[in-house]
């Protein structure tokens, strides 16, 4: 078999051009492959960093409408949540509105309590907890604008009108890869107390409460629970697992995701049929080499494994070099995209998944070639009739 | 007193063209003994690479019966061809048919890779079949890199490389001058006298033909009565 494979592999690189245009073209399309399955990763990044031991309340109708502040302790009060924490979505515009990035007003202690994968120093944390006009962001935020602990970091308001600052006391780091560290936290008290005197009947309102709970299994059982509470109330609640609602969100723009969707594939097809015609070639220009191979005795299956061989050495060395460059792609990609993918990481699965693409490219190329060259005639392929 | 290796009788091969069926090969008999040297002569279309594609097991009759070395090989399966195909078949083309990615050494080394042949000993046999045909200075070179006469003495090593039974040889001189031609056909007698080995031999030219033991004549797919003996 260590022959053949010697045989294959001389094959492949017998028409170096077409060789070399076909494994530039698989190249291409896995390292697109794989830019697109991680812009797909990167939609659903929100979702897959959330905790399943956290639910989200918010507003039945909408999320444009508030929650009291008072429901906070109703909702502590149910059976199975051991603490609850709340923010509100603030929506300014920094310097441009370009610049966009998320904020969000938070009951400070409770919120960084809840979501131990923002890591602060204690300095920081203390830092931030004393300063009623602070606020921390992101790591990759405060790198994106250049921003250090202790800049005024000027803030236009879209919802909450008016122009705010904050002194930035701290940056937090993820725990992970996919913890979204583009996120600018402020406190709550700083913006209800503005409210107050902006706007007191916006006063004392809450965007969604978080919603710790002590056991996951129970998140349906616990968030009919809240829910029931405030059934037929002025603020009636849904409440959800935080994946549930993050998904939500991504749901509001699936279509873009289908059609990343599809276009990743659209692209393995296109690569598929470009493989497959160079096989088909390089198998017609060989007839002859075939039939006189089983004349020497080599068997159907040795034909097929020969031309297997082939056409997955082609498809699969050009795949990794294809995965190779997804990391420079895609790094290239987020730097030019910004804060606008919180979380962008070639995830394994994506490697995977652009390797059997390779491998099926590689597999579906050689099944014509290799059932003709197993079934063609000897004679035939020699020539040698009369 | 020689045994007779190959034994056909009453055989028949027709081929269909859309709806026409031509005949090739009408009523067929014939044997050929061990070790023996024959060329089949004929005009083109006359049947003959037919016969000798039928003996060396790369077709099959529609009717009729071929035994090469005691076996009925027009009832073996395609698998089991192939596998006899090499054992006991050794392929001269007039075209030669090397690989032409493989050096003079891997195509003689090719049929090995189907026998249980250590790396050592596959070397072992090529290389002496190479010394044979006297190209030991040209195993590294690629076809392109030989001469016709250096192709078609590669393409006699590779045939010989197996030990078959017998070596079957389509016009092996039909591509050559006419150096490299007696180059070949000596070589081709050496192997006959010298090892013993049976040849049967498709040609045009007279001169070739007159190498063998024995001459028979094609004709419209029938086989000539007239055996011609050279010696």
């Amino acid at each position: 078999m260590l022959g053949l494979f010697r045989l294959a592999v001389r094959n492949a690189l017998r028409h170096k051009l077409r060789t070399g245009l076909t494994v530039l073209g698989i190249i291409v399309a896995t390292m697109a492959f794989g830019l697109l399955r991680t812009v797909v990763d990167a939609w659903y990044a929100g979702a897959d960093a959330t905790s399943a031991n956290r639910l989200v309340t918010r507003n039945a109708i909408s999320l444009m409408f508030d929650l009291p502040l008072s429901y906070r302790n109703k909702i502590r009060q149910a059976e199975g949540v051991e603490s609850v924490s709340y923010a509100n979505w603030f929506g300014g515009i920094y310097i441009d509105e370009k610049n966009f990035f998320p904020q969000f007003a938070i009951d400070a202690a409770s919120y960084l309590d809840l979501y131990p994968e923002y890591i602060l120093s204690e300095e920081e944390k203390r830092a931030f907890m004393r300063d009623r006009q602070g606020a921390i962001a992101g790591r990759k935020l405060a790198e994106e604008y250049g921003w250090k602990v202790g800049d005024i970091i000027p803030i236009r308001g879209t919802i909450y009108a008016g122009n705010w600052s904050f002194v930035l006391r701290g940056i937090y780091r993820g725990a992970d890869k996919k913890t979204d560290q583009t996120q600018f936290f402020f406190h709550w008290d700083n913006l209800n107390e503005t409210v107050k005197k902006r706007e007191p009947n916006r006063a004392d309102k809450v965007g969604v409460y978080i919603v710790s709970i002590r056991d996951s299994g129970r998140a349906a059982e616990i968030s009919k629970e809240i829910d029931a509470v405030f059934a037929n109330s002025l603020a009636e609640t849904l409440t959800e697992t935080e994946k549930a609602f993050q998904l939500g969100f991504v749901a509001m723009t699936e279509a873009i995701v289908i059609a990343i969707e599809i276009v990743s594939i659209v692209i393995i097809g296109i690569i598929m049929a470009v493989m497959a015609n160079t096989m088909a070639m390089s198998a017609r220009e060989r007839v002859r080499e075939y039939a006189t191979m089983k004349a020497l005795g080599f068997g159907p299956r040795h034909l097929v494994v020969l031309i297997f061989a082939e056409s997955l050495t082609i498809s699969l060395s050009a795949a990794l070099a294809g995965i190779a460059l997804i990391f420079p792609a895609a790094d290239f990609f987020a730097s030019k995209v910004g804060t606008l993918f919180p979380v962008f990481n070639v995830s394994e699965q994506t490697l995977w998944m652009a390797f059997a693409a390779a491998t099926c490219i590689g597999v579906v190329a050689a099944v014509f070639p290799a059932w003709r060259a197993a079934t063609g005639s000897i004679t035939k392929g020699l020539g040698s009739i009369g | 007193m020689t045994n007779p290796i190959v034994e056909i009788r009453n055989l028949s091969k027709s081929y269909r063209r859309g709806d026409q069926i031509i005949p090739v090969l009408t009523d067929i008999s014939l044997t050929i003994d061990e070790g023996d040297f024959l060329a089949l002569m004929g005009p083109s279309g006359s049947g003959k690479s037919t016969l000798m594609n039928l003996i060396a097991g790369i077709d099959t009759p529609d009717s009729g019966s071929i035994r090469v070395a005691g076996v009925d090989i027009a009832a073996l399966s395609e698998s089991a061809l192939a596998a006899w195909r090499a054992n006991h078949i050794g392929f001269v083309f007039q075209f030669y048919n090397l690989m032409p990615v493989l050096t003079a050494y891997e195509n003689v080394e090719l049929p090995l890779l189907l026998t249980a042949l250590s790396r050592r000993e596959r070397k072992e046999r090529a290389e002496l079949v190479l010394d044979l045909v006297g190209l030991t200075d040209r195993m590294d070179h690629y076809p392109s890199q030989l001469s016709g006469g250096q192709q078609q003495r590669v393409a006699i090593a590779r045939a010989l490389v197996a030990d078959p039974t017998m070596i079957v040889a389509d016009e092996p001189t039909g591509d050559l001058d006419r150096v490299s031609a007696e180059e070949i056909l000596a070589l081709a007698e050496r192997l006959n006298m010298e090892l013993g080995k049976t040849i049967i031999m498709v040609t045009h030219d007279q001169r070739a033909a007159a190498k063998a033991h024995c001459i028979r004549h094609l004709d419209k797919g029938v086989l000539d009565e007239v055996v011609e003996t050279m010696d």
